[in-house]
Parts: structure tokens; sequence; C-alpha cells
């Protein structure tokens, strides 16, 4: 047995034989995944040649240039940090210090929520970890539960709900008619799901629609919710980058603090502060007393701790070096409403140009739509004639990522469109 | 149809009690006050006064206190201690000699050239930082080595590198618990009922890991507390008596708490058996290079797996040996037969990550391409790295001098220099343990497990002391 084991084991271990054991893998029944449907299409633009090529797909802010943007707040803070500052295992729950000031923009700067220290909070990575640890967190403490999310939505939503197991709905949102907000079946899905049911809502700037419900349709979700006991939970990825200003962009979210809702809700600094690769945002739940956000602080911790143990620093340092300061907070808002001027000014041009060319459609929606994107209406075959034809990237539910959108391709790009759009 | 509200239909519908809306109770007076000024004072009209009040209640109320971390809450316990000779040997975070946290010279290099540069903070892809997986690949497994042959692909006017590696799917994780978990995940996936089995004892973590991503797990033999050395025999035979096809997990050098390694005979003896039993290895490698000094001695055992042709899970991490601590950065190596299985492989460890924080922080993967993939910092590395684990080499022998010189009762204290890496195995139980720091504050976990890497070798006869008393006058 011995001298066995040790000829086979002399034969394994010369390379000529190497793979001899195990020519069958244990992977083979591991079939390739499906690229993912957003940042597949950046992967195809990288790989195309043509001088023309224009990327509108993932949701990363450009400069007129098309050029990526980190902004001046963030490289004199990135400057302030460089080389400095240890490195040191953050607490599980991140850098406290991130976290109140990212608590301020979602609540209030004067939020009785944070003085009573009724709120649960983490840092989590970027928005994706936030709604991971809360889809997590939903599946440990509420099992029975499931997840109202709208259609359509970002599509890592799914993802998200379905890797913690817990089960989904859909509740209807966008109007393809009107290429706006379809309210009243919404309102119908809000009012037949069963009570205390989990929903998901886009707290501003819809992705990928750009829709989103007016003030007074926030105030009516609100009381509904509230009428069914339903939970609500706040995707907030663009705050800031809606309307240019954070306040007016939390609005839906007071709206439903002011109504007494106890909410959860996911931040994320990728766009508004350009800091993408960085992973920085913050989970955030709000409990009945301080009491209870501890304990309820203490569990979320306790499943970031198998999955990544403790976030990264360096993005919440930017973050905590930017927001404490008043004047790179100044920079910082300036910055922001900057990023979402030129945002609405390319939105203004995309749809004079098409109007221009005589498209015999409308394209209201484009201006009536908010944030980064631009749900067009164009077909998945139509969007497959702009890569194709023209090497226009983008999403094949027709999104357009307008901040991909400079002044010196958007007469392009509306030629396309235009091309592909008009009847034969 | 949507309702316009009156005033008058609110206060209806609201009278109407359901399941989860009950009065919120006015417990102290704290609370119903701040909930009153909460809901009256922002309240806009008049009407929705009444609507407030009706508070819904918590979806969360039945939640309990977690318990706190037994690694990570030893750190808040000792800064909450006020005692002057407290000593922190909890979590495994590199100290120098004046017990301050340490940032590599190479680590700060590094930083201010991609300052200088001005490099951009755009989206990682899903896989993380090429440059990294490349460099990350070849330090564990050797630059020779042929399952890491890399094709370059040049993708035309962009000129682009596209490295593809050809047997291992590498990507970029969240240190060595975030690959840990993506590795956790496509075994709970591809591998339904598989179970993997653990050392005993073994990091805390591995635990949590394991359970959060439902994979079973059972534990080998490992520590023999008689020995407080390995229980070879123990381990062999637990190996052998798993079902064909577990995973197991092996710490590639510096095990973490015992500090106690095989043996490059036992490591053969070892893949002798996961092989008989069609095992797959699963590596955790957290200190590649603190352990002996070299990275390339340290890196011995997963090579010695790699070169049988064995496919093989690697997780790593630059915690510690780059400190980049809070950096999270690490990464996941599944070595495959095929360069077909690599590809399939890789894209699935994708499509895991993405639900969970859609792709990694680019900070720490841009400074360990730059240390790693640079000659001349990669150099100064290796020096450094050789300085740190020499540091912790130095107050092991002074730790155990002072043991020696201050024990009375003949007990042999030398497994202390014959365990290696960041940590020592003390034998102390969770009484004596909770003595260290009661007493002592000396602050430790309560399996008996120091950190060499906190300890100065000013404080060893103080840490002897402790130990000799906790070991003999407490059980």
């Amino acid at each position: 047995m011995a001298l066995r084991t040790m000829i086979s084991g002399r034969a394994v271990r010369s390379g000529a034989a190497m793979g001899a054991r195990s020519i069958s893998s244990w992977w083979r029944n591991v079939e390739p995944a499906p690229k993912d449907p957003i940042l597949g299409v950046t992967e195809a633009f990288l790989a195309d040649p043509s001088p023309n090529k224009v990327n509108v797909g993932v949701g990363a802010y450009r400069d007129d240039d098309g050029k990526p943007v980190v902004l001046e707040c963030v490289r004199e803070a990135e400057r302030r940090i460089a080389g400095n500052l240890n490195m040191e295992y953050l607490p599980m729950g991140g850098s406290m210090n991130m976290v109140e000031e990212t608590l301020k923009l979602a609540y209030g700067e004067n939020s009785e929520l944070i003085k009573d220290k009724r709120i649960a909070a983490i840092q989590a990575l970027s928005g994706t970890g936030a709604c991971r640890i809360f889809a997590d967190f939903q599946r440990r403490f509420r099992p029975e539960s499931q997840i109202y999310i709208p259609v359509p939505t970002w599509s890592n939503h799914h993802n998200i709900w379905r890797d913690a197991q817990v089960p989904q709905r859909t509740f209807h949102y966008y109007h393809p008619e009107s290429k706006g907000l379809d309210f009243a079946s919404m309102m119908d899905d809000i009012k037949n799901a069963p009570n205390g049911s989990f929903f998901l809502l886009h707290a501003c700037a819809h992705n990928p629609t750009g829709v989103d419900p007016s003030e007074e349709q926030w105030r009516e979700i609100s009381y509904q919710f509230k009428a069914k006991g339903h939970f609500a939970f706040f995707d907030m990825a663009y705050q800031g980058f809606a309307s240019g200003d954070p306040e007016k962009d939390a609005k839906s979210i007071r709206i439903f603090l002011e109504d007494g809702h106890l909410i959860g809700c996911s931040q994320s600094y990728a766009k508004n502060m350009g800091l993408y690769g960085q992973r920085v945002g913050c989970l955030s739940v709000v409990c009945e007393d301080e009491k209870q956000a501890v304990a309820v602080k203490s569990q979320l911790q306790q499943l970031a701790r198998p999955m990544y143990s403790n976030p990264p620093v360096h993005g919440a340092l930017i973050v905590s070096i930017i927001l404490s300061d008043p004047d790179l907070k100044k920079l910082w808002l300036k910055e922001v409403k900057g990023m979402a001027d030129r945002i609405i000014g390319m939105r203004t041009a995309l749809r004079e140009n098409l109007e221009s060319l005589g498209s015999s459609l409308s394209w209201e929606h484009i201006t009536n739509q908010i944030g980064m994107f631009c749900y067009s209406g164009m077909t998945p075959e139509q969007v497959d004639r702009l890569t194709n034809e023209f090497h226009i990237y983008m999403t094949r539910n027709g999104r357009i990522s307008m901040a991909g959108v400079t002044t010196k391709n958007v007469a392009y790009l509306a030629n396309a469109i235009h091309d592909v759009t008009k009847s034969p | 149809m949507a309702m316009s509200a009156t005033p008058a239909t609110l206060n209806v519908l609201l009278s109407f009690p359901s399941p989860n809306q009950r009065r919120l109770h006015l417990g102290t007076s704290n609370q119903s006050s701040s909930f009153l000024r909460t809901h009256l004072v922002n309240t806009k009209s008049f009407s929705r006064t009444t609507m407030t009040v009706a508070v819904n209640a918590s979806r969360f109320e039945n939640i309990t206190m977690a318990p706190p971390d037994p690694i990570l809450g030893v750190s808040e316990a000792f800064k909450a201690d006020t005692h002057e000779m407290k000593l922190n040997l909890g979590v495994g975070a590199y100290r120098t000699e004046d017990l301050q946290p340490y940032v590599l010279n190479v680590v700060k290099k590094a930083e201010n050239l991609m300052l200088e540069r001005g490099d951009n903070k755009e989206y990682l892809p899903i896989e993380g930082l090429a440059a990294f997986n490349k460099v990350t690949a070849e330090l564990l497994f050797g630059t020779d080595n042929q399952i890491i042959l890399q094709k370059k692909k040049r993708k035309s006017v962009i000129d682009v590198c596209v490295f593809c590696s050809l047997k291992v799917a590498t990507i970029q994780g969240l240190s060595g618990t975030g690959s840990l978990r993506l590795a956790a995940a496509l075994i709970e996936r591809y591998f339904p009922g598989a179970k993997v089995l653990i050392s005993s004892p073994t990091w805390g973590n591995h635990k949590n890991i394991f359970n959060d991503a439902r994979v079973q797990w059972s534990e080998y033999r490992y520590y023999d507390p008689n020995t407080v050395g390995l229980d070879f025999n123990g381990m062999i035979a637990d190996i052998k008596a798993a079902p064909d096809g577990s995973f197991i997990l092996l710490h590639g050098c510096a095990h973490n708490p015992t500090g106690i390694d095989p043996t490059p005979e036992q490591w053969e003896i070892i893949a002798d058996v996961i092989q008989e039993k069609n095992h797959i290895p699963f590596f955790d490698v957290a200190y590649q290079g603190f352990a002996s000094g070299s990275l390339d001695t340290d890196a011995s055992s997963v090579r010695l797996f790699a070169a049988r042709g064995m496919e093989l899970l690697v997780a790593q991490s630059y915690s510690k040996n780059l400190g980049l601590y809070a950096e999270r950065i690490g990464a996941i190596n599944v070595v495959c037969s095929t360069a077909d299985a690599a590809t399939r492989v890789k894209s699935q460890l994708k499509r895991l990550a993405r639900p969970m924080y859609s792709n990694p922080p680019v900070h720490g993967a841009r400074i360990v391409a730059n240390v790693v993939g640079n000659p001349e910092l990669f150099s100064e590395w290796k020096d450094e790295m050789e300085m740190m684990a020499g540091r912790i080499k130095s107050v092991r022998q002074k730790l155990y001098s002072s043991l020696c010189t201050k024990e009375k009762t003949g007990k042999d204290w030398s497994f202390i220099l014959k365990q290696i890496g960041m940590f020592s195995f003390t034998g102390l139980n969770k009484a004596q343990s909770d003595n260290m720091t009661n007493k002592w504050h000396v602050y430790m976990t309560k399996d008996g497990r120091i950190s060499l890497a906190g300890l100065s070798s000013a404080k060893c006869e103080y840490l002897a002391d402790a130990i000799i008393d906790s070991y003999h006058n407490v059980s």
C-alpha cells in the first residue's frame, strides 16, 4: 500500500505526468457565466478599434472631453492622506466619522434621528455592498419576507437579493408609452401587496429610466406605505447628481421620515464623489430607539465579518476629510452641481439635435427624465444597430448614460439614434 | 386610480389597525419627547399629526445583540483599558519595537508614485486590477511556473494588454476574508453537499465564512496540547476518513492561531493522502513572507502541491506582509487542470462577486501592483519583509529566554521557538487567558493565542511573568 502510494505519488510529482490524475477537472460542470449586461458593455467598447466609438453604457461620469474625472476636492483629500496615515484595520462597522457625515447627507444635517442615535449604520462596499448586507440581514431576521423591486431596475438588484436568497416580487414603475411613471399601476401594486411587505425604492434619479415620482406622488406613496405597514428600503446612488442639490435629491427620504417610517437606506459615493473604484458607501437602518440601533448594528457587522471582515479605508478617508472640512465640502457641492449641470445641458442638446433632425418621434422624455440615465425607448434591435453600425455602446434596454454624452459626440449620437429609429 | 387623499380620509384609513401598526410605547421621557419632537415639530399640515402618531413597529424588534467578535473585540477592549502596563497581543497586526503601527516604506513610495501619476478612480473590472492579478499569481506560484504562463493579447489601437493566465483563475478579492468567501460561495454553488475540513483550531472567522456561505464543515485534528505541537497522525487520519472529494483547508505557512507548520516531509505526505482521497486542497495564505522572512520559502507548500499537477484553491492576503490591512487587498486563485476550466471558473467567481460588491477597491491593488511589479521596490520590500519577520523572531527568542529564566518547575517552553509566524499558541486555557487580561492587562484571544507582532523586546519580561503566573497559578 505504501509502495503503491509512493509510486503513484512519484509519478504524479514528475512534471511529465502532470495532470495524469486530474485530467478531468473538478470544474467540469462549471458553465461559463453570462456576461454582465452592464459591465460587459465597457469590455466590448474597449475592444472596438473605431475612432468614432461612443460609450454611453456604464454610469460613470465623463467630462466634456469624454474623460473620467477625479474631483478637485478628492485630489486635495488624497494629498493630505498619501503616505501619512497608517492602514490599520477599520472597525467592522467602518469609519465612524465617515458614517456620521454620510448619515447627515441622507437624513438631514440636524436630524433628530441622528441625535437620538436611532440609526444603525455601517460603512459598506459602495451601494452594492450596502444593498447586499441589507438583503442578507432581511433574510436572516425576516426569513418569511420578500422584496418588491420596481420594473425596471438596475440589473444587479436582482442578483443581490437572489444571492441573498430573498424571494423577489415586482411592482409596476415605468410606463413605456409615456416614457414616464406608471403611477396608477404602481399604487395598485403597493395596495395589493400583503401588509408589511418590503419595497426597494430608488430615492432619486431612477436607474435605468431616469423617471422619478414628483414630490406629491412621493407623499402619496408614503401615505400608502403607512396604510399598508410596508417597509421602505431606499437605494440612493445619485444624491446630488439628479438636480445638482443633495438636499433636494433626498426629498423622498425626508418625506418618508416625516411620516414616521422606519426606513433602510443604501448610499453610495461612487458617482457623486467620483469614488467609483474605491467602493465607499453606507448602509443605514432606522430603529425605534438607541438600544435597538446598537443591536441591529451589531448584527449588520456580524454579516460583514464573514464577507470581508472590515471595509476598505482609503475611500472612507477621502469622504471624511472632504465632508468634515467646510471649504472642501463647499468645493464638493460646487463640483457635484457642475456635473449635474453638464448632464442636464447634454439632455437638452441631445433632444434639440433629434428634433432638428426632423424626427417624428417625441423626445421630451430626454429632458423630463433626471439623473445620469435616459431611457430612450429604443428596442434591443435598434441598440444592436447602434453598436454594429455606429459603434455606440449602451445596454440593450435602451438606457443611455448621459454622462458619456459630450458636445463633441452629441450630434453623432443624435444622428445615429435618428437613423435607427426613423420610419423606413 | 391615484387617490387624492383628503385629511378626513387619512384619519379614517389610519384608524383601521393593521398588523404592523401599533402605538409607539412612550417609555422613557427621553424617548417620548424626542418622538414627539420628531413627529409633531416637523409635520407640515395639522391633519398629518394624527397620521404620524401611529408609528410602524420596527420589523427588527426581536433582534438581539450579536456577540463581540472574539478577535476584533479584543482590540476594542484593549482601547478601553487605562492601565499603564497594558499590552495588546490580540489581533495580528504588526507593530514596531515602539509598538506603533508600521507603514512600509515601499508602500509610501508606491502611494506617492500613484499620487504623482494622478491615477483615476474608475471602476475596476469585476475581477479586479489586471496588473495586480498578474503579480499576485506570480508571487504565489513563482514566475517560472507553468501554470501561470502568461499570454499577452494586444488589443489593437488602444494597446491594452489582457493577461490571461493559462490554468489559474485569479481574481482580486477583499483581502483574505473576501477571497475565502468567494471560494466558499463557489463551493456552495458547484459542490452542493461537499464538506470543507478545517484544522482544529483555526482562525476564528473561517467557521463564520463557511457558515454564512452555507457550506458544511468539520474539523481535522491539528494541534496537540500535550506536545504543543502538530498532531500529525491525527491530521492524516482525519483527512483520510473524510468523504472523497472533500475540500481540505490548509494554512500555507505560519498557521493561525498555533504557529505550528508541517515540515516539508509532512507536506509531501499530506499531499499524498489528499491525492489518494481525491480531495481538493484549499490554501489560506495570509502570511507569505512573514513566516520565514522569505516570500519563496513561505510559498513552498503551495508550490509543492501545484507541482504535482493538483487542482487547488488558494486565498491570499496582503494585510500583513505589505501592511495593507485596511485596504482589503487579496486574491482567490483556482488552479485548474485545463485552461478552459480556468476561464469558466473565473467567470463564475465574477458572477458571485458582482452581487456582493460589484468590483473590488482599487487603491490597495494599485499599491501591490506598483510594489511587486517594480524591481527596485520589490527588492526593497523583500528587505522590509525580512526586517519585520526578523523582529518577530527576535522577540520570540527573547520571550523564550525570559520564560526559561523565570520558570521554576521545569516546564519546557521550547515549543515557542518551534512555532513560526506572527502568533504563538501559549497552551494557556480560557481561564488562564482571562487571568492574563484581568490581572496582567495582557490582551489576547481566549484560545491562548498571542500575537508576537504586538510584543516589544522591552515587554518580554513582563509578559513572561504574566504567562508563568497564569500557567502555574490558575487552572
